[in-house]
């Protein structure tokens, strides 16, 4: 199984040739059966090589198996092959990529059916899941970059889907944008590791690395760059404020790519270099730093917001938020587990407000829906798993990811644990109010928009049933030994992290602590779901129109706290004056005035010479002369012997 | 052959100079003040001429034969030249019916 690993990539590959090339050719239901198809079948490949990394496992081996497939450019020292990766963290992702992705296939199937761009979808989809997977697998930090540069080309033309609406083009813009800052971070830290270790080669330059004294300067700078790149990709403070813009594209897209897979890639990328990280305890600190800050910041956001999609977009970026806490306080496994959950409920989530959309004819504001646990009985109750999976109630897959990163916050730092349960509470409270604003209380939006309510067709539904089993059972993979469990994930990741479990000493928190911290995240969120309720429904309030007086603190998280209008004056303004400058100044009169003084000194000169030609035939003979005599003067003059 | 080179030797190189200076003078002065584009033709060919005779002198001065096959060389360019020239009055004349040269103007750029 393991020598097909390069069929995994090529598949979806296929899938976006065939329809990127024959879009107008294929007929709609041909096209999805090869969007998913490729991707299932990438799918069961992948089953088949996590099959094989998990009996490799078992018997206690490494299970690292890398897949050369061709020399690609040599030069010097420089030796960069493409080549695959499988190990534990690879295998996982790889289930999660193309697992959910399929998943996601089959949604858009139902979801964009009315598009005419159906076909361009699936191209652009399969393309993305295609950057995804040579990012999940490339053993070395090129191909991993060049899947980290390709899915944010996919988000981009995403995002941009519908390119009609100049705002969803200025979003997709934005997105691109602010990737390539962190894209750039990326690049010069993948020559910085270069110019270290002679090799970009993660079997090359990890064990190196684990060799070096911690709090080395250049790794230092090598961590705080890739960091940079993952603030990027995973929209982290200051770089997050794209993720939310990111929403104009279609609804399984921010499922897919901004939820699930695409946002996850910079934990990924931080725990596959993990001993870097470990051995710059600074950087760490720093990670953890942003991670809360960004974890604190989009969820107070979160709470104000009425748009469903912007709701769950800056929920996301407080839960990436989370799983960089828990890669900062050393828990790569608890950060990565987090990952693999919210996959499952965030993308559920989003599918399900994607279904909501459906139903209410393109309507996002959650003012004008309520009531609809009636008329979208799965979608209601799909819904309902994945709030109670994010919002950290036990026994969901939520609770036991977030506790897993909140238990080594204690352990770290009790100020990141407390703030981390502030999030949590959070999280369970904006995540309940829509709910609750969405499914619950009257319906109110327009009469047209009430006679066309209807439940999603089976291929929309399908996908979100799947999912919400996912979610619900997805704790299931890493119990902790306080609640009987034996840690499978844990125990099955253990040799990607087996560098910097040596470098950190390991400190367990007594089975009592461990009860009392899940007891306190747990009432917490049940309390503020409560608190939603008596709000929301006992209530029935309904958030205020845009144009209402707020209270300073609600006026403040309504308006996303001014992020966009700080970078806006701060960073767009600036540069925009500057370009301006050099456009008017220094294209226009410099550059163009040489350009084009040059040309009309030549036409002037031109215009004047042109009298000489004047068509009398003595005159030229006479000049002819003239110049004959003029040139036997000049050769008698300087002719010496 | 000896008599002729002799005979030429005899005579001192600056009447040649002289002899073929008034006689590419003239042709210049022809050329410059005839309109006829034919005596412009013979004014050319007399300029030639006169530098081909010069050649000749100082050839047979130095007793270098490299100014005489110089001189073949202008007399076969000499006759294309007219070739051409002619066949250019010829068509000049067909289409205006004049050999002036004033007849050219038309060429004005």
């Amino acid at each position: 199984m393991i020598d097909l690993i390069w069929l995994i990539p090529l598949l979806p590959l296929v899938g976006f040739l065939i329809n990127g090339i024959a879009r107008n050719a294929l007929p709609k239901s041909l096209v999805g059966v090869i969007g998913s198809g490729v991707v299932l079948v990438a799918f069961l490949l992948s089953c088949g090589v996590f099959a094989t990394v998990y009996a490799a496992r078992q018997v206690g081996a490494d299970a690292t198996f890398i897949q050369p497939i061709f020399e690609w450019i040599s030069a010097g020292d420089l030796q960069i092959s493409l080549s695959f990766l499988v190990d534990p963290l690879s295998a996982v992702m790889l289930l999660i990529v193309t697992g959910i992705g399929f998943l996601i296939h089959v949604y858009s199937v139902g979801y964009m059916m009315h598009d005419p761009g159906f076909a361009k979808f699936f191209a652009f989809l399969n393309l993305f899941v295609f950057f995804m997977l040579l990012l999940v697998l490339g053993s070395n930090y090129i191909v991993m970059f060049i899947g980290w540069e390709g899915v944010g080309l996919c988000s981009y033309l995403l995002i941009g889907f519908w390119f009609r609406n100049s705002s969803y083009v200025k979003a997709a813009k934005k997105a691109f944008v602010m990737n390539r800052i962190g894209d750039l971070g990326f690049l010069i830290a993948v020559f910085l590791i270069f110019a270290t270790f002679g090799s970009l080669e993660f079997s090359t330059v990890f064990p190196q690395a684990a060799g070096m004294a911690v709090g080395d300067a250049t790794l230092l700078l090598i961590t705080l760059l890739l960091f940079v790149a993952a603030t990027g990709k995973s929209a982290q403070i200051p770089l997050f404020t794209w993720l939310p813009d990111a929403m104009a594209g279609p609804t399984p897209v921010s499922a897919l790519i901004h939820a699930a897979t695409m946002v996850t890639a910079g934990i990924y990328m931080i725990a596959r270099s993990n001993i870097l990280f470990t051995l710059s305890p600074i950087t760490l600190q720093i990670v953890a730093a942003v991670g809360i800050c960004t974890a604190l910041l989009a969820a107070a956001i979160a709470v104000t917001q009425n748009d469903i999609k912007k709701v769950l977009a800056y929920s996301t970026v407080s839960q990436l938020g989370y799983m960089f806490l828990g890669l900062g306080v050393g828990a790569f496994t608890g950060a990565f587990f987090h990952v693999l959950t919210h996959a499952f409920f965030k993308g559920l989530l989003f599918l399900g407000a994607g279904s909501v959309i459906h139903a209410m004819s393109d309507e996002q504001d959650m003012r004008r829906m309520g009531g609809l646990k009636k008329q979208l009985p799965v979608t209601y109750v799909t819904m309902l798993i994945g709030t109670v999976a994010i919002s950290g109630i036990p026994p969901l897959s939520g609770f036991f990811s977030k506790d897993e990163i909140l238990a080594h916050a204690f352990i770290s730092n009790t100020a990141l644990w407390i703030l981390g349960v502030v999030g949590a509470l959070l999280t369970s409270f904006y995540m309940f109010r829509m709910l609750f604003l969405t499914f619950f209380g009257k319906f109110r939006g327009s009469d047209t928009q009430a006679d066309h309510l209807h439940e999603s067709p089976m291929t929309m539904t399908m996908p979100l049933v799947a999912l919400a089993i996912l979610s619900a059972l997805g704790g299931l993979l890493n119990v902790p030994s306080a609640l009987g469990g034996g840690h499978a994930l844990e125990s099955f990741l253990a040799p990607v992290f087996e560098d910097s479990a040596l470098q950190v000493e390991a400190v367990h928190l007594s089975h009592n602590t461990e009860y009392l911290l899940m007891g306190i995240s747990a009432v917490g969120a049940l309390i503020m779901a409560v608190v939603a309720y008596q709000q929301y429904v006992s209530k029935a309030v309904v958030p205020k129109s845009d144009e209402a007086q707020r209270r300073a603190l609600s006026k403040l998280s309504y308006h996303k706290f001014y992020v966009d209008e700080l970078y806006e004056t701060l960073v767009v303004r600036p540069l925009n004056g500057l370009s301006g400058f050099f456009y008017r100044v220094v294209d226009k009169s410099i550059i163009d005035g040489i350009v084009n003084g040059s040309g009309k000194t030549i036409g002037e000169t031109g215009k004047g010479l042109r009298l000489l030609q004047s068509g009398n035939v003595g005159f030229y003979i006479f000049f002819m002369v003239v110049a004959a005599v003029v040139l036997l003067a000049y050769g008698l003059l300087t002719f010496n012997r | 052959m000896e008599t002729i080179v002799q005979n030429i030797q005899g005579v001192p190189l600056n009447h040649y100079i002289l002899f073929c200076s008034i006689i590419f003078t003239i042709g210049v002065i022809g050329v410059l003040t005839r309109r006829n584009v034919i005596i412009i033709m013979m004014s050319v060919e007399l300029m030639l001429n006169a530098v081909n005779l010069l050649l000749t002198a100082f050839s047979a001065h130095s007793g270098d034969p490299a100014g005489q096959v110089f001189v073949f060389f202008i007399m076969a360019l000499a006759a294309a030249e007219v070739a051409v020239g002619l066949a250019i009055i010829v068509m000049v004349y067909r289409n205006t019916r004049s050999v002036d040269i004033n007849a050219l103007n038309r060429l004005r750029g």
